[in-house]
């Protein structure tokens, strides 16, 4: 797959096949570098809802219709023939981003295996089939008078299952038990001598652990390329936009509050106590008790006021207000006013910094004298009971939020705590301290219109 | 000093792991199950280091215990041995380098420290199964209980064979209380832990702990077929004519009142109390009354009257409560799981760890297994040294020895040998074909 730069090269008009792809070999297409990053990030959102619904403990039928929602949300073109090509391409950068530790790995072969299990049982049976064969299985058609002698144990296994029974026409496969583990543990397929005895509507679990099995070798040889050549090579072009992708946070990003959304120093106070997620909480609290912040923190908060509505000028009296209890005026001034202005974009490159997401707040490393980080992550599990006590969770509530923290759903354990305070659900889960700020607003100040 | 194994000082310990009859069949064992590879490297397509990347595990006195011992030859680990004294020795998995050079390889890249090949292993003990039990408890272990290892060992034997179509499948008692189970097939040695943890949940039937009240659950319209010859070809049979009467599963009402626990129909179960409470009075003898309950429950369960869901499957569900295999599912679903060596000696009652014919396993008496001290007795009653090969033969652990070899060991070193030479001969024909270009 070669990448061009800007000029718009027509993509070659190549016969798009309608079925599922397998993603054998990266594609001899040729990409424009927008497009590289673009494609990826719409089926970023795609894994990273199904993701979400998973972990929300989502039935099946309702994970179905959300991939089918999330895929036609994201993944069309205006060109409908291209719309297979985006497929193929996103997927195929996205290897790169995710190939790189076992963790990331781990995660794309989860999501994109269930993406391709939902993808796959909505194909015609024709297609299945021509999938299947695609894959190159040792699986074989049971000859129909392997089938009559066996049917009776056929049929006992599909009663057992809730299943109908099958016909005299109906097709089954015989595989090697180790090629089907799932249908093996929940016990829904007969077997014999080693081989498992599958219907056609089990087929999908066949094609999704050989699907899981060949993407995963695939990641592993893609690491070893991308570690010792590629890279390297695409220092300059490819190697920053994946570097990126994979905490790529894809909500609104809160640089810019909305309407006449401010606050004055006044509220603060009032504000962190009602509205602020426990991150913030946690950094306001610190910088109450000790006056002074170190760069991390001052960077978490700092920003994440801005995004709440806090002016530059109201900005910089809050923070002297707090640092001159320990600095002089003059020192501040001197060594942290200018950092302030600088998130502003007031100085230097005038970059207007965005407040930061969850996911970056989650992946930050805190150290010793530190107060920024996700408190779900970066507590342990007694420091973080005592403050969601201290924040008015109750003591089931409390159980919930860790066991979600056990689990690493940090978002979730904050959703959840955001749920418990305000006595109200939040479907949509935090994915965003400000977020959480302006939902909670929302809900306290509900006549008011400026959120 | 002294250490007590059962009575047994620590010196006979040692002596008799000195024994040469001991360390040859030992010897025996670990050469030749470990070494698929024919480590005396006849055959050039056998792997020389297949045997020296195996794991083995020495628990020593003093609660020390050495995790990833590995040996180059048999004889380095009959010198081990020898030197430690180890009480209890666990063979774990063959990982993909030397255990013992592990520390030289990186954790994150390709170069990692893993499993490679580890037999397909169960565990089955019976305090797992005290609440069914009213016999014994705990370590104790008797004639009365001891038959539901055989139905388990008979359940899961013939699930390997026939469902997943494994052979070379050894069984062995514990030393106490249990038994173990090695699938040493090279397929089942090269299951990963995702295929090892689907055929344990293939397995897994008895669920739950003391919190819930049914443990058994078997929905759908029919038995799974697995489930079902289980059922007709061992389990019923057991349960209705040994286990009613060996453990008096109806005779007081803190039994039955745990079976009647089991259906989830008020009015048959007050249906079914009345009439045992009143019983008492009755004129069967104590010695039929729990065939009789046992025939009255059935009776009103499966009279087709039932208006509840979840009484079609009632009866099976006790049978399988009380009788199916409980596998304790950690010890299968992990390759780098320990497991402890055939023909150990169990510390606490020095049983000699010996292998069970699942074909005649219901023979098998765990109270008349060899001890430690019985064959050091036998042993020093010898007399004039025979040929150093056959002084265990003569002894108890003889039977033991002779099964060993013929039934298990040497049909798999055949097959073994048989997989290196085929896919050393396709190795072979590929370089060849590959040759012509």
């Amino acid at each position: 797959m070669e990448t061009v730069r800007t000029q718009r090269k027509p993509l070659s008009k190549e016969v798009v096949v309608p079925t599922l792809p397998l993603y054998r070999s990266p594609p001899s297409l040729e990409v424009r570098l927008e497009d590289f990053e673009l494609f990826a990030i719409d089926r970023l959102r795609v894994l990273k809802g199904i993701s979400d619904g998973l972990s929300r403990g989502k039935k099946h039928e309702e994970m179905e219709q959300l991939e089918k929602d999330l895929w036609n949300k994201n993944m069309r073109h205006p060109q409908a023939s291209e719309i297979a090509n985006k497929d193929i391409i996103s997927h195929f950068v996205l290897r790169l981003v995710y190939c790189r530790t076992e963790e990331l790995r781990k995660w794309f072969l989860s999501m994109e295996t269930a993406l391709f299990r939902y993808r796959f049982r909505q194909e015609s049976a024709e297609a299945q089939r021509a999938l299947m064969a695609e894959f190159d299985l040792p699986y074989k058609a049971v000859g129909s008078a392997e089938f009559e002698s066996l049917r009776d144990k056929l049929g006992q296994v599909s009663r057992s299952i809730g299943q109908p029974l099958p016909t005299a026409d109906a097709i089954f496969y015989k595989v090697p038990f180790e090629e089907v583990p799932e249908l093996v543990a929940g016990r829904r397929v007969f077997l014999h001598k080693g081989h498992a005895y599958i219907a056609s509507n089990q087929v999908v679990s066949l094609v999704g652990t050989q699907f899981r099995s060949h993407l995963s070798k695939a990641l592993i040889l893609t690491n070893r390329k991308w570690t010792s050549t590629v890279r390297e090579q695409e220092k300059d072009r490819l190697t920053p936009i994946v570097e990126a992708l994979c905490t790529s946070y894809l909500g609104p990003d809160y640089s810019q509050p909305k309407g006449f959304a401010e606050i004055s120093v006044k509220d603060i106070n009032e504000l962190a106590r009602s509205s602020f997620p426990l991150c913030m909480r946690h950094l306001f609290e610190k910088l109450k008790e000790d006056h002074h912040l170190k760069h991390g923190g001052r960077m978490q908060l700092g920003l994440f006021l801005k995004g709440v509505g806090l002016k530059l000028d109201d900005a910089l009296m809050f923070w002297k207000a707090e640092f001159s209890q320990k600095v002089s005026a003059e020192r501040f001034d001197k060594e942290y006013a200018y950092g302030i202005r600088h998130n502003y974009g007031r100085e230097g490159k005038r970059t207007d910094y965005t407040p930061y997401s969850c996911q970056k707040i989650i992946l930050s490393t805190p150290g010793v004298g530190d107060h920024h980080g996700c408190p779900y992550r970066h507590f342990s599990d007694e420091n973080l009971r005592a403050a969601l006590s201290k924040m008015g969770v109750n003591s089931r509530a409390v159980e919930d939020v860790m066991d979600k923290v056990r689990n690493r759903h940090y978002q979730l354990a904050c959703t959840l705590t955001f749920e418990a305070v305000h006595a109200s659900s939040c479907d949509s889960g935090i994915n965003h301290p400000n977020q959480y700020f302006s939902d909670s607003q929302k809900l306290l100040q509900p006549k008011s219109t400026q959120f | 000093m002294l250490i007590f194994i059962n009575g047994c000082p620590m010196e006979m310990v040692s002596s008799y792991l000195n024994q040469p009859g001991l360390q040859t069949h030992l010897k025996y064992w670990v050469f030749g199950h470990m070494s698929w590879a024919y480590l005396d490297g006849k055959h050039p397509g056998c792997d020389q280091s297949y045997f020296g990347r195996r794991e083995f595990s020495f628990t020593l006195d003093n609660d020390i215990y050495l995790r990833f011992q590995s040996f180059n030859s048999a004889s380095e680990l009959e010198n081990s041995i020898k030197e430690k004294c180890p009480f209890k020795i666990d063979i774990g998995p063959v990982y993909s380098v030397d255990p013992s050079k592990r520390h030289a390889y990186a954790q994150t890249g390709d170069n990692v420290f893993t499993p490679v090949e580890r037999e397909l292993i169960f565990d089955i003990d019976m305090t797992d199964y005290d609440d069914v039990r009213y016999c014994c408890a705990g370590a104790d272990v008797c004639l009365d209980c001891w038959p539901l290892m055989t139905i388990a060992i008979k359940v899961i034997d013939t699930a390997l064979r026939d469902d997943f179509g494994f052979n070379h499948i050894l069984w062995v008692y514990s030393g106490r209380r249990g038994v173990h189970c090695w699938v040493c097939d090279g397929k089942a040695r090269r299951l990963t832990n995702e295929q090892r943890a689907a055929i344990a949940d293939y397995f897994h039937v008895y669920k739950g702990n003391e919190n819930s009240q049914k443990k058994v659950s078997l929905t759908g319209a029919a038995l799974h077929p697995f489930l079902a010859r289980s059922y007709t070809e061992v389990l019923r049979n057991f349960f209705e004519t040994k286990l009613l009467s060996s453990q008096n599963l109806f005779s007081t009402e803190e039994r039955y009142e745990k079976i009647l626990d089991m259906i989830p129909d008020e009015s048959l179960t007050s249906e079914l109390r009345g009439k045992w409470q009143d019983n008492k009075r009755s004129t069967s003898s104590k010695k039929d009354i729990d065939s009789i309950r046992w025939e009255q429950l059935k009776t009103m369960l499966q009279s087709g009257k039932q208006k509840v869901q979840g009484l079609r499957r009632c009866v099976e569900e006790i049978v399988f409560s009380f009788t199916y295999p409980r596998l304790d599912m950690e010890v299968s679903k992990h390759m780098n799981h320990l497991l402890k060596a055939p023909f150990c000696v169990h510390p606490k009652t020095g049983r000699i760890c010996v292998p069970i014919d699942p074909n005649e396993c219901e023979e098998f008496n765990p109270t008349t297994v060899p001890t430690l001290a019985t064959l050091l007795e036998e042993l020093n009653m010898g007399g004039v040294r025979q040929e150093v090969n056959d002084e265990l033969d003569r002894t108890s652990l003889g039977e033991s020895i002779r099964f060993f070899r013929s039934s298990f060991l040497q049909p798999l070193l055949k097959s073994c040998k048989e997989e290196i030479e085929s896919s050393y001969n396709t190795k072979l024909q590929r370089s060849k074909n590959s040759l012509t270009w």
